[in-house]
Parts: structure tokens; C-alpha cells; sequence
């Protein structure tokens, strides 16, 4: 059981940001609206993020581009991506991502 | 004596039920990829307690893993979590008879799934802050229980690497950005919404490539949802 100050710092961050607008609009009994294009801009954040996250964890993970030929994880991303489509389950895609990295593994090295 | 729960907290707890069936696969699968990405299981439950956040929790537990700045992880986790504001907001008209104190704490614990079943439930009449609490408290018990179970699991694990669980968390990101995408007769929404995904990943990799530190991800996705808002017009 370990706690890093660090990771404490930025759970304690998190839970502060997260926080705050789940209660502050049932306390202060407002309803209050955003502009529609706040609205529409929230609404694609976390597309984006979840489309950045993944793009640089595959192309630039150590901050250089990573080949084609021996990036594993853009090979095994093919599979993951294609029953994400088809069944859009959860746990079918990571089952999928984790088999095919494994297998990936196993025969390259 | 003994102390009777309000017949609002049990129907609340039993209005939790299709909440708790899906928080616990995926709380599970949360602690057993924060515990390969390198979160103890005591920070897996304090992240499951305090901040209780579906994707912003996976989302947070990568950045930590890839070693990014608090800063960049926190503004992440606001602008992806901000969205609760709306919900909160639409549910406060059934708070005016609730004290302030209390409403805090009721919506502390506001989620997408939780608001989804209290808004179907309230339809706008006057809340029951026991049937919210028996509601809120049984969700949060699934989701804190089952991410501790996920991350003991995964701390048994012995060579996460070999076993491609290294994979399990950009496979997660995967199949939530492809749900993200929305329902497939959403031609027009979908479009919009594949082109922001790929507008944020050459910019995060653009980004990446031109500006030092580790602040790219959060500009992408910044810059790339405005492109939505533009491209949707």
C-alpha cells in the first residue's frame, strides 16, 4: 500500500475540478444556461482527448515518432479497433487489444 | 432500538440496480488497468472515492502512468467532467426544498448513469434526498468496490508485459472513443465527431513533435473540439 505524493496531489485535483460543477449548480438552486456554443465545444472534449491520449500513446510515446514496422501497439490496435465497431463492448475491445498485444509479443518478441 | 432506513433509501438502493450492473465490470476493469499502469491500490480507492468518474478516472490513470504534469492531468479532467454542470443544473429545480449542505453532498455524486436513472425517476417533482442517497451511495459502493477488487486482481498479476495488459488501457481508450462516436444512424453527428478525432490526434502528434513538455494532449483536444463546433455549423 503505497501513496505517492504526487499521484495524491493530482487525485486531490482531480477530485476538486470534478467536483465543483456536479454541486455548485444544486446549491446555488440556479438554472442557469452556458451559451450553445460552449455547449456544443464541451460536448466534443472528450472525443478529442480520448483521440489524443491514444494518438500519442501510438505514434509519439517517448515524445519521437515511432516506426511503422516495429510499432506493436499500432499492429495491435487493427484488431481492437475493428471489434470496437462491430460489437461496441467494452470488454470484448480490451480482451481483443490484450490478446492480440500478447500474441504480438509472442511471435516478434 | 433499532434504526429503520426511510422507505425512500431502500427504493433508491433498489433504483441502483442497472447503475450497479454496469459499474461493476467497469470499475473492475478500471483498478486492473490502473494497478498495471502503476497506481497502489490505495490510490486506486481514494481516486474511486473522491474523484468517481468513469472516463475522466481511466483518462487520469494513463496521463499519471505516461508521466504528465498534475496541471495538464487536472485541466484535462475539468474540461472532460465539466459536462456534469448541465446535469446538475437540470436537476436542481427538484432541489429548492433541500438544504444547501445536503445538495452538496448529493451532487458529489452525480455521474452520466446516476442523473440518467434520477431524471427518468424525478421527471421535475421534488426530490427525496434519502431516495438520492440510497441511489448515490449504492452506485459509488459498486464502482469503489469493484475498482479495489480490479486492482488487487491486477496487483497478482505477474508479467503484465508478456501478457499484452500493457495494451489494456489504449484497447480501453479505443472502445471509448469508438461509443463516443454515437449511435450509428447519427450519420451527420458521427462524421463531425470522426473528424475532431482525427483533427486531435495529428494535432497532439503535431504538437508532440514542435512543442516541449507534455502539454500537448490537452491543446489538441482544446483546438480540435473548437474545429467541431466549427465543422457542425
Amino acid at each position: 500500500m503505497t501513496l505517492d505524493p504526487q499521484v495524491l496531489l493530482v487525485i486531490g485535483g482531480m477530485a476538486l475540478v470534478t467536483a465543483l460543477p456536479r454541486i455548485l449548480p444544486l446549491v446555488l438552486l440556479s438554472r442557469f444556461t452556458l451559451p450553445r456554443w460552449l455547449m456544443r465545444w464541451l460536448a466534443y472534449i472528450p472525443v478529442a482527448v480520448l483521440a489524443s491520449l491514444l494518438a500519442r500513446e501510438l505514434v509519439i510515446p517517448e515524445g519521437r515518432l515511432l516506426g511503422l514496422a516495429n510499432n506493436l501497439g499500432l499492429w495491435a490496435t487493427v484488431p481492437t479497433l475493428a471489434v470496437a465497431l462491430l460489437t461496441r463492448n467494452l470488454m470484448a475491445t480490451v480482451l481483443t487489444g490484450i490478446a492480440a498485444m500478447a500474441l504480438l509479443r509472442a511471435l516478434v518478441g | 432500538m433499532t434504526w429503520e432506513a426511510p422507505a425512500g433509501f431502500v427504493a433508491g438502493v433498489r433504483a441502483a440496480a442497472p447503475v450497479v450492473l454496469g459499474y461493476l465490470p467497469l470499475g473492475f476493469a478500471f483498478g486492473v488497468l490502473a494497478r498495471t499502469g502503476g497506481l497502489s491500490v490505495l490510490e486506486i480507492a481514494l481516486m474511486s472515492l473522491l474523484v468517481y468518474a468513469g472516463s475522466a478516472q481511466f483518462i487520469g490513470a494513463g496521463m499519471l502512468a505516461a508521466g504528465d504534469p498534475a496541471g495538464a492531468i487536472v485541466s484535462t479532467t475539468f474540461l472532460v467532467n465539466l459536462r456534469h454542470l448541465l446535469m446538475s443544473a437540470a436537476l436542481a429545480p427538484s432541489f429548492r426544498g433541500i438544504r444547501p449542505a445536503v445538495g452538496a453532498l448529493l451532487g458529489f455524486e452525480l455521474t452520466d448513469e446516476t442523473f440518467a436513472v434520477a431524471a427518468a425517476h424525478l421527471q421535475g417533482r421534488p426530490a427525496d434526498p434519502w431516495w438520492m442517497a440510497g441511489l448515490n451511495l449504492t452506485s459509488q459502493a459498486a464502482w469503489l468496490l469493484a475498482s479495489v477488487a480490479g486492482g488487487i486482481f491486477g496487483q497478482a498479476i505477474p508479467d503484465t508485459r508478456a501478457l499484452g495488459l500493457d495494451f489494456a488501457l489504449p484497447a480501453m481508450f479505443v472502445a471509448l472513443l469508438v461509443l463516443q462516436l454515437g449511435p450509428q444512424e447519427d450519420r451527420r453527428g458521427r462524421g463531425v465527431r470522426l473528424r475532431v478525432a482525427l483533427a486531435a490526434g495529428v494535432l497532439t502528434v503535431a504538437a508532440g513533435l514542435l512543442i516541449p513538455g507534455r502539454w500537448n494532449v490537452i491543446l489538441a483536444a482544446v483546438a480540435a473540439a473548437a474545429l467541431g463546433v466549427w465543422w457542425e455549423r
